[in-house]
């Protein structure tokens, strides 16, 4: 299988195979009007197997503390002109925005309008995540 | 500008120094007579309330302020649909500090996102109640004349109970105190508490009968089965008459152990139990008033 090289994008690399994508829904790639590819399955010296995106956007801004909560072992190359110019090691983030919901139905995330969904990092060894409202703790 | 949502908010030096203004303003209430003259307090109270309300409104007269607000959801905008935090700007606007009580957890971090008044969090849902906390402290302080090296006794509805939540989290930073937790399986300490208990290594233990456990304990703090935390009518029903604390089991307590409740009381406390002098929780409803007024003071002369 063929998949071109982007010139200006980026290139989310060394996703757990399976993962990629749970990551396109949660960094909603699914509303990009550019051409967004996911290879599956890709062999790998490290992982033996690897999931890859490739999003051809130049403008793109990934969030880095969804895709450190969601796959910490992935790696983000930006490219631009056909060369990597950044490269990300995203870590599990301390803080989480709009990337998990709160389920506790007593929490005021419930029923205000526009409120963020936010959570902490609690506890990092256990992927532990608390809501900044109500405390509920989710994984 | 400060807000108090959780009683961890205040460290335990501020607390010390809440104990000792709160002392120093029951024992001299003139001098503090006109300490707030001229600031307005609102009291947004989402839920229906009694002595909370009442009190932050006594503690703000008698600091010389004025009081504005509402006593139920129904009397507000709220029931026309306006978001926490639209109501919160708007009674910004109007008032130098805002007392607020919510039924939905964690509406008070909402409330301090947008306000530019201190907000004191009045109970929000089953979460944190940390005025409540305030005069918990205040009882232990001044009625056994100390909050370190106690052995704690917390019985009834541990789980939805706010101010148990609260509680434990203050005392568990000062030295040698010991939680025993009385509680029916459903109504159990939620498990985040009892394992921030654990990794702290202080020691706790959960136990289903108070007569057991009444004759270890320095203080017992009652609660009472809260019928509008239940989802489901008969699991009330089953729970409410778990625990009531009468005259004969009082006879198997310390002769100083105190008693204490965060009213509004059931059935949980017989009325028998009222005249014992080791009685608090009426005590504890003055005290309550005093420690706002100290609250008030330090969040708006800070």
């Amino acid at each position: 299988m063929n998949i071109d090289g982007i010139v200006s994008g980026v290139v989310i690399d060394h996703i757990t195979p399976g993962m990629a994508m749970r990551v396109y829904r949660y960094l909603h790639l699914d509303q990009l009007d550019c051409p967004v590819a996911i290879i599956k399955n890709v062999k790998s010296s490290h992982m033996g197997k690897k999931d890859i995106i490739k999003i051809d956007d130049a403008n793109f801004d990934i969030d880095l503390n969804a895709l450190g909560y969601l796959d910490p072992g992935s790696t983000v190359n930006i490219i631009r002109d056909g060369k990597i110019v950044e490269k990300h090691h995203p870590d599990l983030p301390e803080k989480l925005v709009n990337v998990i919901h709160c389920k506790n139905p007593r929490c005021i995330t419930s029923v205000e309008p526009g409120l963020d969904q936010i959570f902490l990092l609690t506890k990092a060894e256990e992927r532990l995540y608390r809501c900044a409202y109500c405390e509920t703790e989710r994984k | 500008m400060r807000h108090l949502l959780s009683i961890t908010d205040l460290s335990v030096e501020e607390i010390n120094e809440l104990l000792a203004l709160g002392t120093d303003i029951l024992n001299h209430p003139a001098k503090y007579a006109q300490r707030l003259a001229g600031k307005k307090l609102a009291t947004l109270f989402f839920e229906p309330s009694t002595r909370t309300r009442l009190s932050f409104e006594a503690a703000m007269y008698e600091l010389g302020g004025h009081v504005i607000g509402f006593a139920g959801a129904n009397s507000s905008s709220a029931a026309k649909g306006e978001s926490v935090k639209d109501t919160i700007r708007t009674v910004s606007c109007y008032a130098d500090i805002i007392a607020m009580r919510h039924p939905l957890e964690g509406a008070p971090v909402a409330a301090a996102q947008v306000a530019t008044v201190p907000i004191v969090n009045a109970g929000d849902g089953g979460h944190h109640h940390p005025t409540q906390t305030l005069a918990d402290l205040m009882t232990l302080h001044l009625e056994k004349g100390r909050l370190s090296h106690l052995t704690m006794g917390l019985c009834g509805d541990l789980k939805f109970g706010r101010t148990v939540h609260s509680l434990i989290g203050a005392l568990s930073r000062y030295e040698g105190v010991e939680f025993v937790l009385i509680s029916p399986a459903e109504l159990k300490v939620p498990a985040p508490i009892t394992r921030a208990l654990a990794e702290a290594g202080i020691p706790f233990r959960e136990a289903e009968s108070l007569e057991n456990e009444i004759g270890n304990l320095d203080a017992l703090y009652m609660t009472r089965v809260q019928r509008e935390r239940f989802f489901n009518e008969a699991d009330y029903v089953r729970l409410k008459d778990t625990y009531i604390l009468d005259e004969a089991k009082m006879t198997l307590a310390k002769k100083d152990m105190i008693v204490m409740h965060p009213l509004p009381r059931v059935n949980e406390i017989s009325t028998q139990v009222d005249d014992d002098p080791r009685a608090c929780y009426f005590k504890q409803v003055n005290y309550g008033k005093i420690m706002r007024k100290a609250l008030m003071l330090k969040l708006l002369e800070e």
